[in-house]
């Protein structure tokens, strides 16, 4: 096993995040049922290694800032987000972090939170991130910023621009490509004629790489590479993480347009499972680690719970505040 | 005092701004060693070489940038070459930019300027006016000088602003409009509108290039005995509307002039105002003077046909007065 310098406490804090990744949606898919998620709800099952691995490679205490698509839930576990915060998030209570006003993970402040939610236009995040990269070099902080985008949202025009722009800048950023396979119902080989998405480095010039993305170390691994890499002024790197998405784009999508066997083979190749198994396997982690972890899971998800269920709805009149700064809203 | 051109204005703003705050940087398309496409940022990145960023040709890239160090406390001018390529990055200003605000409480304090309008035959694609297709998504304030004067004291104000503001210049008046400026630092408030000219017998409500051509008609009323108020705007949002309904309830008579197509236009917004809020001050139908609902043409007598004049507003006063 290589451990790229991550002590046991570090691996165990990894299994922690993953863990709390699963155990937080599969919270949010109970109060879905419930009808307590008042919009979509988007899983990451199967996803969780990649997210939580790549966002580990960060140093948020330099101000390094992650940007998490909808099926990095991880991402943002890992840069401090708070699981009551998403959990009010989902529900569509006033006190969340955007009051209610934006959905799901979509929030965060780059400027102090270490992660910042995308907007649904795919692709435009990547221009946002080169822009809070550029004004880390500005003000002299050492910082990297990590945006994710998705194998669909590759496509994007936005994608090219802000890649391009942030690689003739040579900015100190790195962006995930998750391949997972589909993009809503639209397999790669409809997106792209390219061999791998490692490749569409070669158009703009900045470094590429594919990875295993169900391979929790060597994501941090290629990841802790990269970053290194931009802080150190070598500029952008993309990485490629080969993944596979087991639900559907969202809940009410039962995914009928992926065949079972390939479900089926991927299943078999569960991100956590898989790391929690070569952390037994190396005498690094026992059983009871993994049991201890889940204990702390469960318990931290459920007061997150209770402190979301609780939290009160906006009121409906605040709809009218806070568009600009003048009023005052947001400082209250 | 010599007199500083309406382009220059601007390039004096930006500096100016940039010297008294070094979160100001100017990102663009050509901004650096050339100057910009009409030389508004020629001989700052003299001054600044570390805050003047030239782009690929990207708007996405140049909005989404800017943006994103905004949100890291910086106070970007992202420059459209053209204002017609603002288009390009039409999503992620309205749907990022704006929204930063109103949906996570975030400050995105970026300034998007550069030369709009026509009448210097740039043909369908150097033309555009583009206030209206951002009045309908909030989260931009959005200003459109017409004298040197207010574009150095507007410019300095959208920096100095904490949210996102759209600066609309007009190429038609970079080198034409000459003033004498005040030495000393000053800017001229958002949202607040100048009345140009004082009148009782009509009101034109307009902003930007329009303002001379309504200049030229009321002078061309006044030889016939009529007297024309010219409340000249300046800002689009907010919009001062005590100004538009203080001079209607005055004269009584209003014409809106401005360059953007007639459907859908800001005139009709600022039209469906009076209507709403002083309509018994009214003596006569509120009139739009505004370019044909046509892409702008490129040869002149196409582009002249197309564009409000003198002629039309004069013609609009006339039914107005007999009304």
């Amino acid at each position: 096993m290589e451990s790229h310098g991550l002590t046991k406490e570090d691996l165990l804090d990894i299994a922690y995040y993953l863990r709390l990744t699963r155990t937080l949606e599969e919270r949010l898919v109970a109060l879905f049922r419930q009808a307590k998620v008042i919009g979509g709800l988007y899983r990451s099952l199967g996803q969780e290694g990649e997210s939580v691995a790549a966002a580990y490679a960060l140093e948020y205490e330099k101000g390094d800032v992650v940007q998490p698509l909808i099926r990095n839930l991880g991402s943002i576990l890992v840069a401090g987000a708070k699981p009551a915060d998403i959990i009010k998030q989902y529900m569509a209570k006033g006190d969340s972090p955007t009051r209610g006003r934006e959905l799901n993970i979509h929030f965060g402040n780059p400027a102090t939170d270490g992660f910042i939610g995308q907007i649904s236009m795919l692709g435009d995040m990547i221009p946002v991130m080169a822009g809070i990269a550029l004004a880390g070099r500005m003000q002299k902080k050492n910082l990297v910023t990590l945006a994710f985008i998705g194998d669909g949202g590759s496509s994007t025009g936005a994608f090219w621009e802000g890649l391009n722009f942030a690689t003739v800048q040579r900015l100190p950023m790195v962006v995930v490509v998750e391949n997972n396979a589909y993009a809503y119902s639209t397999p790669t080989s409809k997106q792209t004629a390219a061999k791998t998405l490692a490749d569409k480095a070669v158009g703009v010039g900045c470094e590429g790489e594919t990875i295993d993305g169900n391979d929790v170390l060597a994501v941090y691994g290629a990841t802790r590479r990269a970053v290194e890499r931009a802080r150190a002024g070598g500029g952008v790197t993309l990485l490629e993480v080969l993944t596979f998405r087991l639900k559907g784009h969202a809940e009410h999508d039962n995914q009928s347009y992926v065949p079972q066997e390939i479900i089926d083979e991927w299943r078999g190749k569960d991100p956590i499972e898989r790391y929690e198994r070569t952390l037994i396997d190396e005498g690094v982690a026992a059983e009871a680690d993994f049991e201890a972890i889940q204990k702390r899971v469960r318990r931290e998800v459920d007061a997150a719970t209770d402190e979301a269920e609780k939290a009160p709805m906006p009121r409906g009149e605040d709809a009218a505040k806070g568009l600009f700064a003048g009023d005052g809203y947001w400082n209250a | 005092m010599p007199e500083t051109t309406y382009l220059d204005a601007i390039t004096q703003a930006m500096s100016e701004e940039m010297a008294r705050d070094e979160r100001v940087f100017l990102i663009g398309e050509d901004v650096g060693a050339y100057g910009g496409a009409f030389g508004t940022s020629r001989g700052i990145i003299k001054r600044f070489p570390d805050r003047v960023i030239d782009t690929p040709i990207s708007e996405i890239a140049i909005a989404g940038a800017a943006s994103g160090a905004a949100l890291m406390g910086m106070r970007p001018i992202a420059e459209m070459q053209f204002i017609d390529f603002i288009t390009c990055a039409y999503d992620m200003l309205v749907n990022f930019t704006a929204t930063n605000r109103y949906l996570y409480g975030r400050a995105c304090p970026i300034v998007v300027r550069g030369p709009a309008g026509g009448g210097v035959h740039g043909g369908p694609f150097h033309s555009l006016n583009p206030e209206a297709m951002f009045m309908n998504r909030p989260g931009i304030k959005i200003v459109s000088p017409g004298t040197a004067y207010d574009a150095k004291g507007l410019l300095k104000a959208a920096i100095r602003d904490d949210d996102p503001v759209l600066f609309i210049e007009h190429k038609y008046l970079y080198r034409r409009i000459k003033e004498e400026l005040p030495a000393d630092d000053y800017v001229v408030p958002i949202g607040k509108a100048n009345v140009r000219r004082r009148g009782k017998d009509l009101t034109i409500i307009t902003w930007s290039a329009m303002i001379y051509v309504a200049d030229e008609a009321a002078d061309a009323l006044a030889k016939e005995g009529v007297s024309v108020e010219i409340v000249d705007l300046r800002s689009i949002i907010p919009f001062d509307e005590e100004a538009i309904l203080e001079s209607v309830a005055k004269t009584n008579r209003v014409i809106i002039l401005h360059e953007a197509p007639l459907t859908g236009g800001a005139g009709a917004e600022f039209a469906a105002r009076i209507a709403e809020k002083a309509f018994d001050y009214l003596d006569a139908p509120i009139k739009r003077v505004a370019a044909l609902d046509v892409p702008t043409p490129y040869s002149p007598p196409l582009e002249a046909f197309a564009l409000p004049n003198r002629d039309k507003v004069i013609a609009a006063a006339r039914e107005l007065l007999a009304y």
